[in-house]
């Protein structure tokens, strides 16, 4: 069953088209990545499925419910949390106020396991609870601004671009994270700007380009396509 | 040395005042990014609502400060609601234009309802001063009432955006509305009770500053309003310390400049210091230095 359904969604800035048509579907349980260049409309795609952008036309379904016009606050209380790009994480406030701020929707009662669940999944993280954002280096900020997300306790976690600015080591950190949390049940929309990466962990793929999708498959597949090989592996 | 005393008590007393009214600028400008120059005007309103509680219907002052306090609220979100909140995706001038424009809205409503004619505020505190050194130092209940005042709500509001919940989604929603609204923080709600906040505060202020001047008029609420403002500049705009902070020194400095200085210059002494303090340091004395994204 399809957990996420985007059907021909259009999105505009103004008068720029950016989002031009793209429908995907990310089946429970499966990790599903949009690979594409800068400026394709990943983070576009991504944003307005949270609420963040409106779509013009077309459909998003999660959970087999519509999601058009629901504000974003309410699209996390329905089970599905974004990491933004570029992390996010709120800078002037400690470690543990942003795991705090991620449970929002959440009872009180669940937060403190909430948090005790993040610490031991991040251990680096506990180490630094009381120090403020703004003084982690950017792979401990990747790992907050995760262990932020997943305190909603998401049916459906979207990553956008975690391995942005990161050393290939935390890249490869990052992924074998994402791997984990996939194991433990979670479904995931990743969108990568690093299709290797993203490729590997992927059981399907869609790839944008200018707006549209152009191309789709398995992981595997897409590794395999000469067409992605060209434009996005480096030959 | 005991006219020294007294300035520095009136100074203190006044500063507390303009802290309470930069409270409501600095949370407001914090989070929405505004400038809330209708905020003066609030106070004035405040200060009216009091006055006819206690004068006209002799109700208790405490119940005339609360009155004030519930009408002031209920105004501030209706305010953000109706002059506001249209205009979120709008340019900052525009907001700043508009919020002017509330301010004069203000005032002429005032005028018509209650018309320009000075009423002479009632003194809620006891009129028996304390008095020190035999008598020579004179302390108000107005004033001791007004530093009071401005430490509770200091201590309140620094455990309110530190410890609740609420407080810290305001802060969330100040630092990064989108990645708030992504926590399933929202943001309309958390501005809404920031304007209503702050508003209370300012009735509170009004009548704080209306026991010590206690010539109300529907412009009352301007010259304050300014000060305060420069004060939550001065201290380091979006930061609840600063407004502390720099209300005091302003209050200060203002009192010392009319005292020891001259009295017509004391308020272009005041703005003179504020502009030394912004050529040094142009985010204010606790204000933070905004990083560069990378």
């Amino acid at each position: 069953m399809a957990m996420l359904k985007v059907n021909d969604i259009h999105v505009y800035y103004g008068s720029i088209h950016a989002v031009k048509g793209v429908s995907f579907e990310v089946n429970e349980g499966e990790i599903v990545t949009l690979i594409g260049a800068n400026g394709a409309g990943k983070s576009t795609v991504l944003n307005t499925v949270s609420g963040l952008l409106h779509l013009r036309t077309g459909s998003v379904q999660f959970m087999e419910q519509d999601l058009k016009g629901v504000a974003p606050h309410k699209v996390v209380e329905r089970g599905l949390a974004q990491v933004p790009e570029g992390r996010r994480v709120f800078l002037q406030m400690t470690v543990e106020e942003n795991l705090e701020m991620g449970a929002y929707t959440q009872p009180n009662s669940t937060i403190a396991p909430g948090i005790a669940d993040v610490y031991k999944r991040f251990p680096r993280l506990e180490e630094r609870r009381r120090q403020v954002a703004g003084t982690l280096s950017g792979g401990e900020q990747q790992m907050l601004a995760m262990g932020r997300a997943l305190m909603s306790k998401p049916k459906l976690l979207m990553l956008d671009e975690p391995s942005m600015g990161l050393a290939p080591i935390l890249v490869e950190q990052i992924f074998d994270i994402i791997k984990e949390l996939h194991a433990a049940g979670t479904t995931i929309l990743l969108v990568e700007q690093n299709a290797q990466a993203a490729l590997s962990v992927a059981d399907r793929a869609y790839v944008l380009e200018t707006g549209r999708i152009s191309l789709s498959g398995t992981g595997a597949e897409l590794m395999a396509s000469d067409q992605v090989r060209k434009a996005y592996l480096g030959g | 040395m005991l006219i020294f005393l007294n300035h520095l008590i009136n100074g203190i007393s006044l500063g507390s005042v303009y802290a309470i009214i930069a409270l409501g600028y600095t949370m407001v400008y914090g989070i929405a990014k505004m400038l809330n120059f209708a905020h003066g005007d609030v106070i004035m309103l405040g200060a009216y609502i009091c006055f006819f509680a206690v004068s006209s219907f002799s109700l208790p002052p405490l119940v005339g400060v609360l009155l004030a306090m519930v009408v002031c609220t209920a105004l501030g979100i209706v305010i953000e609601r109706l002059a506001y909140k249209p205009l979120r995706q709008a340019t900052s001038l525009a907001v700043l234009i508009t919020a002017i424009g509330v301010s004069y809205f203000l005032q002429n409503g005032a005028q018509l309802l209650w018309s320009s004619n000075i009423k002479m505020f009632p003194s809620l505190f006891s009129n028996e001063p304390i008095a020190l050194f035999g008598g020579e130092l004179k302390i108000t209940m107005a004033a001791i009432a007004t530093v009071l005042a401005c430490v509770v709500i200091m201590l309140v509001l620094t455990w309110f955006t530190g410890r609740t919940k609420l407080g810290k989604a305001m802060r969330a929603c100040s630092e990064d509305k989108a990645a708030a609204q992504l926590m399933g923080i929202n943001v309309n709600a958390t501005i809404s009770m920031t304007f209503a906040i702050g508003s209370a505060l300012a009735a509170i202020a009004g009548v704080l500053f209306c026991s010590a001047y206690p010539n109300l008029t529907p412009t009352t609420g301007s010259m304050p309003g300014i000060k305060a403002f420069t004060a939550a500049v001065f201290g380091g705009i979006g930061s609840i310390p600063g407004a502390l902070l720099g209300g005091v020194l302003l209050g200060l400095i203002e009192i010392f400049a009319s005292a020891y200085i001259s009295t017509q210059l004391s308020n272009a002494i005041v703005f003179a210091v504020l502009i030394v303090v912004l050529l040094v340091r142009p985010t204010g004395l606790l204000g933070k230095q905004v990083r560069e994204k990378v």
